[in-house]
């Protein structure tokens, strides 16, 4: 461990919680490190001669006369081109067997880029599934989470678009991930041949819950070093960040700070901010792109976590069972990528913003169609070509299986519209219409 | 406040940005202070004092700190420096110019100059020796991009002076001596084109503030025909996320009929802030012919940036549009979103140990939005010039519920509510503004109503009237047909629901992406709205509801055309005569 020789050892701890330890220290700095009988605790409170730290691995077993020793420095981690293939936990030490990284020491929760100093995101990512490439086409630069309920195959769809999208690197930072879904993580990437591109920082339900605090300052670390210094394209992965918040709520609770919302910290939008507001486009091409997972409780987006984390997100993408056609869709109403606007029509086909929302309204119109049915209606011959379209729709184009590229997505879209709509029917500038309206 | 003595004390306790010093002399409530942290000085606002202990927020991260640091109190509050230069600048919440930073990443205490020193302004006097004047007096003008920016005497100057010399015309910089005044007691004072004011306190110089009576144009059509908003109004957009509220609020700087835009991105994401940056130099400004950045200041505090510069970064931006209304300008000012304005009042009261208000908001809530609200005006200037401030926030309520204390406080303060609907978006109906809960109360001044009938129209009122009466008549339809089915109702509800479909796709809904609909002027939404209008008077014969949908379908189809198209081109004019057609069809 870090202890060195000479170093002030205290032994007199006068308060204990659950998460904390209170002593008399002197010259000790804001957000230090500190070691309390070998744990590692971070110093969060300071009044005159008595110092609060939060022991990430909870304070079971310390006793009064612990030693603590303090290490001067916030927290940190080594950078270099070795940390690519490896496994860490959430302070930074390999997990894998391997040996320790050689490197740069680095401080992770670092300051934030200058605005004037990024650059408009611009470079497409093309995923292969429909329900983002078409409908919310993710950009570099871009932040955008997974609304998912637990039950659904986030981690997979994930894994999916990571592999797909052409990035130098990919940093996973896992907050209470199961060992099962962590195997998973290990296997497809293994599997694919992208070991040796992936960086993982992981928490898992085995170890105690306010260390994930620590994951995604340490994935974001990585991934800066690697945008920033390297120039390279990175994508980090932050699954599940509903976990990471609830620790920061433990961590406010043990300290006896009034909660807002949803019992959450009153800083929970800041919280999530900083971490998230780390996707960012250089100009020289690197660039950070984040896409995270927040699952729901029962698909409650009021709650404050998903609300705060809807706020700061460029976008959201929801995962969903449709029913008529068996299959995980990505739901083309719910789901959101602000950045899309960057590229549709731009680097990809003109027809695309259009297209894209003629289908969704042709498709908003079989919901309602829907309704009349399940209320006992009885349906039009409008509303019947909506449904048949709809059905249709989900089945070649939404479905998270299918991976075909934008082009075809849009042909596909096309089809459709002529087999269900008259032109008109479909509201679209008429000189797309003239141009792809299927001969 | 000024205090020439400068107290000192030592750093005695750190919770995140709240720092608690001990002091060895006087220092005043909102005081700025400066920690000699060994790497750099941090800044940091007085918040509380209780006996020796001094409560300050800090704008920048603690990390590192330690107890017995050092700290110099300045003697006064929280100031902007004001002078030319300010247009087309970026700067964060403290008004440090971003630009002149150096790095990728933001420095801890780097802390730059919001003006240009060495710059020469084409300077040109307006008063004359022998004048007198107060605060606020125009003494002489420089162009800034186009625009008359005036050289004041300092807003902070009481009591009235006697100008003894103004310069010559001439180039000169913003430090310079342009003109000397002299105080009822004959002391001399230079002054330059530069002055300081504190940004909590509202600037007064001017003569009085009547109520708004005239039109801000904001080529926005479900703003500027169903809910209009006063020059020197205020309103506020309130939507849950994903319903347009950043996209809308960039429509409105970007055409809306201002001399001066001021766009606050308080806690927003940086991505948005980029995108103004990419855009702004390169949109025209469909008035003057000027790129839009050349009248446009941004205030960056995005949401990674210390929470206590968040909380100052709207007062700068309300500061900053103060000054440029004192010069006879037109002022627009946006804050995106004052939620979040809001959450950083919550995290310093939550610090503090106050007891909590409603959802842990601190207990003053309203009376701050409304206070800050009511910086916002038209204004007589006392030289007979007007000048104004319209402000327009938007708030993001938690969980997109209207009934939090955010949204609550700021519908007491603000006088349009443009309500964003979750329904609305989630079908692509942009902007998302509810057209029956949204309101503008300056609907019912008899000064706007006037000024409508003569600018506008002198029946304009009334047709905005049965627009609303028609979209309210169409959801009535709408649900009857919900609940009894389409074959239940009469043929008459389907017209109605298609109707007020009409209006809605043809003047609510407004592509904001595309060239042409972005901005719509106000004479071609009077002409769309009377277009519309008269097809809903006329007469059509249907069979069946069926005829009704699709009839509806294929008129709506052209109108929306016609808005793509060139105002009054061939192609507006074809789809125009085509719609003539298809209507001839089925009139009586």
């Amino acid at each position: 461990m870090e202890t060195q020789a000479f170093q002030k050892v205290y032994t007199k701890i006068t308060n204990l919680t659950k998460a904390t330890v209170t002593l008399k220290a002197s010259d000790v700095g804001y957000d230090e490190m500190a070691l309390v009988n070998g744990r590692m605790a971070q110093v969060v409170k300071i009044m005159r001669d008595e110092v609060i730290l939060q022991v990430f691995g909870g304070t079971e077993g310390i006793p009064t006369n612990a030693d603590v020793v303090f290490l001067g420095r916030p927290p940190q981690l080594k950078v270099g081109e070795q940390l690519a293939g490896r496994f860490f936990n959430a302070f930074g030490d390999p997990i894998d067997g391997g040996p320790e990284v050689e490197g740069r020491t680095i401080d992770t929760g670092g300051p934030s880029v200058n605005p004037v100093r990024r650059k408009q995101p611009s470079q497409l990512i093309a995923t292969g599934i429909a329900g983002i490439d078409l409908n919310n086409s993710l950009v570099t630069g871009q932040k955008i989470p997974f609304f998912a309920d637990p039950d659904q195959p986030y981690n997979q769809v994930m894994a999916n678009v990571a592999l797909r999208a052409e990035a130098d690197k990919i940093i996973l930072g896992g907050m209470g991930l199961s060992n099962d879904d962590y195997l998973y993580f290990k296997n497809v990437f293994d599997n694919a041949g992208a070991l040796d591109r992936i960086v993982s920082f992981v928490n898992t339900t085995d170890d105690p819950p306010v260390e994930r605090l620590l994951i995604p300052d340490m994935a974001l670390t990585a991934a800066e070093y690697f945008a920033e210094e390297k120039q390279q394209k990175v994508l980090v992965l932050l699954t599940d960040m509903t976990l990471y918040a609830d620790a920061l709520s433990i961590v406010s609770n043990r300290m006896d700070q009034i909660p807002s919302k949803d019992s959450m910290p009153g800083s929970l939008y800041s919280d999530l901010a900083r971490i998230y507001e780390k996707a960012v486009q250089f100009p020289h091409g690197g660039s950070i792109t984040i896409i995270a997972v927040t699952t729901l409780n029962g698909g409650d987006i009021t709650h404050a976590i998903p609300d705060n984390t809807g706020y700061i997100t460029e976008g959201q993408l929801f995962l969903r069972m449709d029913s008529d056609v068996g299959k995980v869709i990505v739901d083309p109403f719910r789901s959101l990528s602000r950045l899309k606007q960057l590229v549709i029509g731009k680097q990809t086909r003109e027809d695309h913003p259009q297209v894209m929302n003629a289908a969704i309204r042709l498709y908003a119109d079989a919901a309602n169609a829907k309704t009349k049915q399940e209320n006992g209606f009885d349906l039009t011959d409008y509303d019947e070509r909506t449904l048949k379209f709809a059905k249709e729709y989900s089945e070649q184009i939404l479905a998270v299986d299918i991976n075909i590229d934008t082009e075809k997505m849009l042909d596909t879209t096309w089809d459709l519209f002529k087999e269900n709509f008259s032109r008109e029917e479909v509201v679209v500038r008429q000189e797309f219409v003239e141009k792809y309206w299927r001969k | 406040m000024e205090r020439k003595s400068k107290t000192t004390g030592v750093v005695a306790g750190i919770i995140a940005n709240l720092v608690i010093v001990e002091v060895d002399g006087p220092v005043a409530q909102n005081e700025i202070c400066f920690i000699h942290h060994p790497e750099s000085n941090l800044m940091a606002e007085v918040i509380k004092i209780l006996g020796k202990n001094v409560y300050v927020q800090v704008f920048e991260s603690t990390r590192g700190l330690k107890i017995g640091t050092k700290v110099q109190f300045e003697g006064h509050l929280l100031e902007v420096t004001l002078g030319p230069g300010i247009l087309s600048r970026n700067y964060d919440g403290l008004q440090n110019d971003l630009d002149k930073m150096e790095g990728v990443f933001l420095k801890r205490g780097d802390y730059t100059d919001p003006l240009n020193r060495t710059i020469k302004w084409d300077w040109k006097p307006l008063a004359k020796p022998g004048d007198e004047v107060i605060a606020g007096s125009w003494l002489g003008e420089v162009p800034e991009n186009g625009m008359p920016h005036r050289i004041m005497v300092p807003f902070k100057f009481e009591g009235s002076y006697v100008v003894k010399s103004v310069v010559e015309p001439g180039q000169y910089t913003v430090d310079d001596v342009v003109a000397v005044v002299t105080d009822a007691d004959g002391n001399d004072i230079e002054l330059t084109m530069v002055q300081k004011w504190p940004v909590k306190m509202a600037v007064k110089a001017y003569k009085e503030k009547p109520r708004p009576f005239k039109l801000l144009e904001t080529g926005v059509r479900t703003l500027d025909t169903l809910n209009p908003i006063a020059e020197g109004g205020t309103g506020f957009i309130p939507g849950p996320f994903g319903t347009g509220k950043t996209v809308l609020q960039h429509a409105i700087s970007k055409y809306a009929e201002a001399d001066i835009v001021i766009i606050a991105a308080c806690g927003e994401r940086a991505n948005e802030v980029v995108e103004i940056f990419t855009e702004f130099p390169e949109l025209e400004d469909p008035r003057t012919g000027r790129k839009l950045i050349e009248r446009t200041t941004i205030i960056a505090n995005t949401s990674n940036m210390p929470v206590a510069a968040r909380e100052a970064s709207v007062y700068t931006a309300m500061t900053l549009g103060e000054y440029y209304r004192s010069m006879g300008l037109k002022v627009l000012l946006m804050a995106d979103s004052t939620s979040r304005w809001a959450q950083a009042l919550r995290e310093m009261s939550n610090r503090l140990e106050e007891l909590p208000g409603p959802d842990a908001f601190p207990m003053d809530l309203t009376a701050i939005i409304t206070s800050f609200y009511a910086r916002a005006g038209f204004v007589y200037l006392n030289n007979g010039e007007s000048g104004s401030i319209t402000f327009i926030g938007t708030v993001s309520p938690a969980g997109g519920n209207l009934k939090e204390p955010v949204t609550e406080s700021t519908r007491k303060a603000a006088r349009c509510f443009y309500g964003l609907n979750q329904t609305r978006a989630d079908g692509k109906r942009y902007p998302a503004i509810d057209p029956i809960d949204s309101y503008s109360k300056y609907l019912e001044y008899p000064e706007v109503m006037e000024y409508l009938s003569q600018n506008v129209g002198e029946s304009w009122l009334d047709s905005v009237m049965k627009t609303k009466t028609l979209l309210l008549r169409g959801r009535e339809a709408q649900e009857q047909i919900n609940i009894l089915g389409d074959d239940g109702v009469p043929l008459e509800f389907h017209e109605r629901f298609w109707n007020s479909e009409l209006i809605d796709a043809v003047i609510l809904q407004q592509d904001s992406f595309d060239k042409i609909d972005a901005n719509c002027p106000m004479n071609r939404q009077k002409y769309m709205l009377e277009k519309v209008l008269d097809i809903t008077d006329k007469k059509f014969s249907f069979e069946t509801f069926e005829d009704v949908n699709g009839f509806f379908k294929r008129i709506i189809n052209h109108l929306k055309q016609m808005n793509y198209s060139e105002w009054e081109s061939d192609k507006f004019k074809t789809y125009e005569s085509e719609l003539e057609d298809i209507m001839k069809e089925r009139l009586n």
